[in-house]
């Protein structure tokens, strides 16, 4: 029985939109960019089946070789091969990427939503501290802690992963305060519900969509901060291989005409601009929704 | 200015879409409508029955995100949707304006409202500054603003309210307009500021012969406003018709039931013996050094009876509410409940007290997660406060939804797809789910439609029959009062300045501020507002 | 004391203590290093009476408040310390590496400030103003790419372009003393297009976002009601609530641009402070670092601050109070 005919109902649609039409809906660009991910991931996940040669296997006499059969895209000053080191830099630039933003995802969102929902004395805490640390410009930061702690693969995860984690903490706190001000947390206090509860059941739904956004914005960020720092020879240490200090070690030779550094430089830019593109759509779509609601 | 016997505004078939999440729908539906000079039309309907796309369609102007798929808007003799827009453009503001509902946000924060008066008059050089702004003043001082001469010098968020709804009706006046649309212009305001709006636009318009759109939702205040009404339904016209005509005989079945609301009048009950409420010499005020927000209140609910609490904005009626629900932490007074005294804090309070008492708040929009489903909304009460699990606990979440009037069909919805009715009673029924003896409504009908608001009314008077629970009920409305309580409590700035049973207190001698408050609420006949301003002006002249 | 007063009063307090804790974190930067670092500094010829004397020269046997307070007064005083590098045979006094480098970097970075701002600003204007416009999406297309590549990629993009392929620019930007001004324009020609490339990106799309944001107010349909024309509704009755926000843009981006010359600067090998940087990081010359780490984080601070005051100063419910 219906409470009142006048009383119309929206129209409703299917009761849960299922994950296919979600895709259905992206528009090109965002399907070839999730493409273009899926293949970075499965280079990255099976390198050592992909590369001709090894990671750091001298390979040829001559350093600089132009690309032939054998080494398709030519060596590096070595007499390593590029197209192998490419792909070993996929998964050590990514795998240490997606590391550090995984923890600074962990961290920051963990205590941005419970300064939101706590309120008070550990909200000022927090914020304050966080506050202090992003007066200071990330990078020069780094920068001051790796001039201490040297440039070592778990030092470069960590430092990089605490300062992005006040990034972090700022969003899912923003976010969260949101939330924290519906009447629903209201309602489920005056219940005598758990923190846990309230973070998990009640705020965590609905700011999802704006986390996974900025999961892959972050993840960008550390990419690129990581290949930034590599790029100034502060970063990943050879004989690893990495995108970033790949460009550095060919970029003398754009001088004269030598394009190789543009091989691993591209390959970072599509790999950013494809996650950029894939949140772009995301985020559209999150927000179409809730104007919807 | 062609031919005096043509109408001034001749809207003819005019349809209008809206795109929500990439689908167009249908907002306008085909409706024509006709206004000849100085005449007033009342636009009335529910939500959504397009009323204010078919008020800005009348500048030839749309939402973004809306667009005309058919139809013409003739104004004194010139089709604005076939103009192309700079010969549109200097119409509006001119020849034709339009007063918004929300003055508070539709004055920009950047500029004095002097400024934004004249703005239109002095871009348009249709007069110099000076005179312009002699002109804005007069305005004022017509509009009965205080201070006319300085108010323009003020910027929007110094101003109140009424007194900017009313500055925006000379703004839309200033430039000596043939036709403006009023947008709910007395929506937002209280009951005793609306009457001195209502008043000011309906003296401004008539002293200089303007024709007019009054859109509303509120009958009783078309009645005063309007020559002639026209009923709105999902984009469609439903009925047209003198105003006096309309409200003595509606020919629709749909306006009929319309014009028929507030039909509920709680049958008067003993009051009951013994209280289950009672509130002594309570103080509340935000902050140490806050102003008080409740001062020495003294009040009881009796056991499964209705104890209404009215007052305007700003009378401390929610905070009540939130200091009995352990929300709000009061500084001095004693609530007791039930025979104990009831601890202050909500965490202080243990889960038996937790749960007999609920609190239903105005919004169901914000009130329910829009993540969880109804079923989820429903059942997670019966979890916390009566260990239900499984069967027992789905076919408990049935018989809520049936005491609600939706069917099991309803559970496995999410918020966005029930109607703002069907939330508000899941938001009750989630109340009702923890089984309590007390609940406080804030405010629960007053975001919903006329119609819906009678259905959930009714809803809550056969639950209290039924359950014995009794109601602290929250509201602004006279008729909604009159509606639903046994007992009534009247506020003012934090204090309650008059309280009795239901007859004693909305029957004469009543206290100033209750007189105020009662006369404010506007009746469905045409001379209400022409009476009440007499008797006014009458008692005021009297020594 | 007004609203408005209190409030900048309040910022500049807190500016001043980011300050504060931030010459605090740097000037402890240097109690992590491992206990043998002056020997390492020193080099192997060292004998144990010289690293006796240079551990007396840091101060390392007084206690870290007494040291804190002894180099927060030599830096306001302009004496930045000794550098670490060559340290056995000459000492060099930091300011003495950094100011000439940090004039440098303020040449390149005012410039490009000069021609990045008013382009961003325009350009967000007018895709604000023609949003959904093919225009539009073509910015808001090479915008986002331009924020998501590398800066080295856009730097060597720009290299291959205008030094390589179009011989009309150096790659390296080098300076030196004889120079005229324009001679030094010609020099920093491609790393100020690359920053500008980078920073307009940002900026712009900020613009555009704040713009669109007030433009969604109800008191910009009531402008449109009232038939005032696109232009003077975005000029008078949008930008000035918008205001606050694109100057926080400018500010931020001015600092980003701060950062982001560090990469430039080692691209084109330019002189400035974050070459300085980064070969005083590998280094582990920790007196370079630090004044260099100082002055990038009040340079930051202190743009944030302006930004934050202008934009208090330009809200009008702060300006006009109650």
């Amino acid at each position: 029985m219906h409470a009142d005919p006048r009383d119309i109902a929206p129209s409703a649609g299917p009761v849960r939109r299922s994950k296919r039409s979600l895709l259905a809906t992206a528009p090109l660009s965002a399907r070839i960019a999730m493409l273009i991910i899926l293949a970075y991931l499965l280079v990255a996940i099976f390198a050592p089946l992909l590369a001709p040669f090894g990671e750091a296997e001298v390979v040829s006499q001559m350093p600089y070789a132009p690309p032939d059969a054998q080494f398709l895209l030519g060596t590096d000053q070595l007499g390593r091969d590029q197209l192998s080191r490419l792909i070993y830099g996929a998964r050590n630039s990514m795998g240490i990427a997606l590391a550090t933003t995984l923890i600074s995802f962990t961290l920051g969102s963990l205590l941005g939503i419970t300064a939101a929902v706590l309120g008070g004395w550990v909200d000022q805490v927090l914020s304050r501290f966080v506050d202090v640390i992003m007066a200071i410009p990330q990078l020069i930061f780094a920068l001051i802690l790796l001039s201490i702690a040297g440039s070592s693969i778990p030092n470069l995860i960590i430092i990089i992963a605490l300062l992005d984690s006040t990034r972090v903490f700022r969003v899912s706190r923003a976010v969260a305060m949101n939330v924290v001000a519906m009447e629903f947390i209201e309602a489920a206090r005056l219940r005598g519900e758990g923190l846990a509860w309230i973070i998990r059941r009640e705020i965590l739904p609905n700011i999802m969509p704006t986390l996974i956004a900025e999961f892959g914005l972050r993840f960008c960020f550390a990419f690129l901060t990581i290949s930034a720092l590599s790029f100034l020879g502060l970063g990943i240490q050879p004989p690893t291989a990495d995108w970033g200090s790949m460009v550095r070690e060919a970029s003398s030779l754009i001088a004269y005409g030598n394009l190789t550094l543009f091989i691993p430089a591209i390959a970072i830019a599509v790999l950013t601009i494809s996650v950029n593109l894939v949140v772009d759509w995301f985020l559209d779509r999150a927000s179409g929704l809730r104007n919807a609601n | 200015m062609q031919t005096d016997n043509a109408h001034l505004l001749d809207i003819r078939d005019l349809r209008v879409e809206g795109e929500s999440d990439g689908q167009w729908s249908t907002l306008v539906d085909g409706v024509s409508l006709t206004l000849r000079r100085g005449e007033v039309l009342g636009l009335v309907g529910e939500s959504g029955a397009g009323k204010s796309t078919l008020g800005l369609a009348a500048l030839g102007y749309v939402r973004p995100g809306c667009r005309i798929t058919g139809g013409q808007v003739i104004f004194d003799g010139r089709d604005l949707l076939s103009l192309p827009e700079d010969q549109r453009r200097p119409l509006r503001g001119h020849r034709i304006s339009y007063v918004a509902q929300s003055a508070a946000a539709s004055f920009n924060p950047a500029h004095s409202l002097m400024n934004q008066t004249i703005e239109t008059a002095v871009q348009r050089h249709l007069m110099p500054a000076t005179e312009a702004r002699n002109a804005a003043t007069q305005q004022f001082r017509r509009l009965s603003l205080p201070h006319p001469d300085s108010i323009g010098k003020r910027y929007p968020h110094q101003v109140s309210g009424g007194q900017l709804q009313r500055i925006m009706t000379a703004m839309a006046m200033h430039c000596g307009p043939d036709l403006i649309v009023f947008d709910e212009p007395t929506t937002a305001l209280d009951v005793t500021t609306q009457v001195e709006v209502l008043a000011s636009i309906r003296e401004a318009v008539e002293a200089r012969g303007t024709a007019a759109i009054y859109i509303t939702h509120d009958l009783a205040v078309v009645a005063q406003m309007a020559h002639r009404i026209m009923v709105l339904r999902h984009g469609k016209l439903v009925e047209e018709g003198e105003t006096q005509a309309m409200l003595d005989a509606p020919q629709q079945d749909y306006t009929r039931s319309l014009w028929a609301v507030r039909e509920v009048q709680k049958t008067t009950l003993q009051a009951a013996e013994k209280p289950l409420l009672t509130i002594q010499g309570l103080n509340f005020s935000y902050g140490k050094a806050g102003p008080k927000a409740l001062e020495g209140i003294d009040l009881t609910v009796p056991r499964g009876r209705t104890l209404a609490v009215v007052g305007e904005s700003g009378s401390g009626k929610s905070t009540l509410g939130r200091v009995i629900a352990g929300l709000n932490v009061a500084d001095s007074g004693q609530v007791t409940f039930d025979g104990q005294v009831l601890p202050r804090r909500i965490g202080q309070r243990d889960k038996d007290l937790m749960r007999r008492i609920q609190l239903v708040h105005q919004s169901a929009d914000t009130a329910l997660n829009p993540r969880h489903t109804v079923r989820e909304l429903i059942a997670r009460p019966l979890e916390t406060f009566h260990r239900l699990r499984g069967s027992e606990r789905e076919r408990r979440v049935q018989e809520l939804l049936e005491m609600i009037e939706l069917g099991p069909r309803y559970a496995d919805r999410l918020p966005s797809e029930l109607s703002g009715g069907q939330k508000q009673r899941v938001n009750i029924a989630r109340g009702l789910a923890a089984g309590p003896d007390l609940m406080i409504c804030d405010e629960v009908t007053s975001a919903l439609d006329q119609l819906v608001q009678e259905g959930i009314l009714r809803m809550l008077l056969n639950l209290q029959a039924e359950l014995q629970i009794s109601y602290f009920f929250i509201t602004h409305d006279i008729s909604t009062v009159r509606a639903i309580a046994d007992g009534i409590v009247v506020m003012h700035h934090g204090r309650i300045v008059e309280a009795g049973p239901r007859q004693d207190v909305l029957s004469p001698p009543h206290h100033p501020y209750t007189e105020l408050l009662l006369g404010s609420a506007p009746q469905m006949r045409t001379d209400w507002l022409t009476d009440l301003l007499a008797s006014r002006a009458a008692s005021a002249s009297a020594p | 004391m007004n609203a408005l007063g209190r409030t900048i009063l309040q910022r500049l307090a807190l500016g001043l203590m980011s300050i504060v804790i931030v010459s605090v974190v740097v000037f402890s930067s240097l109690e992590f290093l491992p206990g043998d670092f002056a020997s390492s500094v020193l080099g192997r010829s060292a004998t144990p009476e010289t690293v006796a004397a240079f551990r007396q020269e840091l101060g390392l046997d007084l206690p870290a408040v007494q040291r804190y307070f002894h180099w927060i007064g030599g830096v306001l005083q302009g004496d930045l310390g000794n550098s670490f590098a060559g340290r056995a045979f000459t000492p060099r006094p930091v300011s003495e590496i950094v100011m000439p480098r940090l004039w440098n970097t303020l040449f390149l970075a005012g410039i490009t400030a000069a021609i990045a701002i008013p382009v961003a600003v325009l350009l967000g204007l007018l895709a604000a103003l023609y949003r959904n416009s093919r225009f539009d999406r073509l910015v808001n297309a090479s915008t986002l790419s331009t924020i998501a590549m590398p800066e080295f990629l856009v730097a060597y993009m720009v290299i291959l372009a205008l030094a390589v392929k179009f011989p009309l620019f150096y790659a390296m930007s080098t300076l030196s003393p004889g120079m005229s001004f324009t001679e030094r324009l010609g020099a920093v020609a491609l790393p100020v297009l690359t920053l500008s490339l980078v920073i307009i990106a940002h900026m712009m799309r900020m613009t555009r976002a704040a713009i669109i944001g007030v433009l969604a107010s109800p008191y910009i349909e009531m402008a449109r009601l009232k038939g005032m024309a696109p232009w003077r509704i975005i000029t008078r009755h949008a930008l000035p609530n918008a205001l606050g926000p694109i100057v926080n843009v400018i500010a931020f981006s001015l600092a980003y641009l701060v950062v982001g010359v560090v990469v430039i600067e080692v691209v084109f090998v330019y002189p400035g402070i974050g070459q300085t940087m980064v070969d005083a990081v590998r280094n582990r010359d920790i007196p370079v670092v630090q004044a260099c780490a100082l002055i990038f984080a009040a340079t930051y601070i202190v743009l944030n601050l302006i930004a934050d005051i202008i934009a208090i100063a330009t809200n009008p419910r702060l300006l006009h109070a109650r």
